[in-house]
């Protein structure tokens, strides 16, 4: 069944399903209320992993606002260039004290897309201070070539030894344009070709360039291996481009995929996809278990998709301005039937696979 | 009994024909699984030969079950006709080729 496809997020055009509350409505009602699919804890409490605690922090990640200049039909953020939503520099600089004092080893700024932020090349300027291990921005290739003033990005990652995580849904132009937008696939090649040149992705490079799969409909990933050799094949074959390491993520039943899902009737048989290939060994290692997701307005959340749910962190510290990581790490984790997501096959996270 | 032969939730309940035969249900399971291991082959030509059969076979659950498979394992629109078209030609070409018995027996008895 095709879908109408739309340029405006899910907030843009006042739907029901911009809103958290409806989304956790649907997710905790129908085949889960009526005890067909067991819920999320229900099935974790079979394996005495109920409640979810954290572990060690490992992860900080920070969105730093909604604004995209592609409208993803899978996205879970529904970002888009009618988001308005964008942190100030008051909130970075809170963050900035944060990355500081942090005992995480990786700081992940993703959006939107994080460069349409006015602030992004200061606070990277100043977050490359604090030295972290890991700095990942999640730049979706494309705002690359959107406009001159993107058009040195490359240059600037370079500069400040940033580690780069794209979307990159297939090698072919059809299945990429179909999910992202027309002509995202063109833009795509060619500013992984400009990362390329800048030593990104290169086999002994330090510039790490790492590409994010994400399914291309009502349907799982496959193994994460298989489909790195096949992209890597691919990209090499056709375009001369070159990556470190494939991360294969499950799309979750958040916003606009979930809108997707039901509006394709497809919303049950995805479910039970989920349910069927859960994984207690994925459990263990979910990513909001060694992360703390921040919101474009300073909250904190278990990760990125309950802050796309507004589900706030179960701690006496829930925003940055009262940021305490010790007091932060003392919480059980947030859960509903989404998080089924993360614990699929061979589990997903925004570093890819867990288990 | 539902009133149609054929219901896609029945796929889901594939595994439990063990409940009736343990022995057999995990004996086939256990070589299915195998068959659909990584070997020779790779496990995306072996889900590519299993939906030319799911079509030559004409089971709607294979063919739900292996497109799927075959949409995961990052396989194109293009790629997966092609494989349907090749299980058409051997199941026409197998037809056809047994007008030869035709022509063999015309050839026989006729004058």
């Amino acid at each position: 069944m095709s879908v109408t496809k739309t340029k405006k997020s899910l907030h843009k055009r006042h739907d029901d399903l911009a809103q958290a509350n409806k989304q956790l409505e649907i997710l905790s009602g129908g085949i889960f209320a009526d005890g067909e699919l067991p819920t999320f804890a229900k099935k974790i409490k079979e394996t005495n992993q109920f409640p979810l605690r954290p572990k060690k922090l490992e992860i900080l990640q920070i969105n730093v606002g909604y604004m995209c200049n592609q409208v993803c039909e899978h996205c879970h953020v529904d970002a888009g260039p009618d988001r308005k939503e964008i942190m100030t520099w008051e909130t970075m600089e809170q963050c900035l004290q944060v990355i500081k004092n942090t005992g995480a080893h990786t700081l992940d700024l993703t959006g939107g897309a994080p460069e349409m932020n006015p602030h992004f090349r200061r606070f990277v300027e100043e977050a490359s201070k604090a030295g972290i291990k890991d700095f990942i921005v999640r730049s979706n290739l494309t705002i690359i070539r959107a406009n001159k003033k993107y058009y040195d990005l490359p240059d600037f990652f370079k500069k400040h030894n940033v580690h780069v995580v794209s979307s990159m849904p297939h090698w072919t132009r059809g299945k990429t344009d179909k999910q992202r937008g027309e002509g995202v696939f063109d833009l795509s090649i060619k500013a992984l070709q400009e990362l390329n040149e800048r030593g990104y992705g290169m086999p002994d490079s330090d510039l790490r360039l790492d590409l994010v799969y994400n399914p291309n409909g009502a349907y799982l990933p496959s193994d994460q291996a298989g489909m790195e050799k096949d992209f890597k094949k691919a990209l090499m074959e056709d375009f001369g481009i070159q990556f470190h390491n494939l991360f294969a993520i499950t799309n979750l039943p958040i916003a606009r995929f979930l809108d997707y899902l039901i509006a394709s009737e497809n919303y049950e048989d995805y479910m039970y996809q989920l349910v069927e290939a859960y994984n207690p060994a994925a459990v263990a290692n979910v990513m909001c278990t060694n992360t703390i997701s921040i919101s474009w307005d300073g909250w904190l959340y278990d990760c990125d998709f309950n802050q796309m749910l507004d589900l706030k962190v179960n701690s006496k510290v829930k925003h940055i301005s009262d940021y305490n990581e010790d007091l932060l790490n003392d919480r059980d984790i947030i859960i509903s039937q989404h998080c089924y997501g993360c614990t699929a096959g061979a589990g997903s996270s925004c570093q890819g696979t867990v288990a | 009994m539902a009133n149609n032969y054929y219901d896609p939730a029945d796929l889901r309940k594939f595994g439990k024909i063990t409940e009736w035969s343990e022995e057999l249900g995990t004996k086939f399971f256990d070589y299915y699984g195998k068959v659909f291991e990584e070997g020779a082959l790779t496990a995306r030509e072996k889900a590519l030969i299993a939906l030319a059969v799911a079509h030559t076979e004409q089971c709607p659950y294979c063919i739900d079950a292996y497109t799927k498979d075959t949409l995961q394992r990052g396989v194109t629109k293009e790629q997966m006709m092609e494989a349907i078209h090749v299980g058409a030609a051997i199941k026409s070409g197998a037809t056809l080729v047994h007008g030869t018995m035709m022509m063999n027996k015309v050839n026989k008895l006729e004058m």
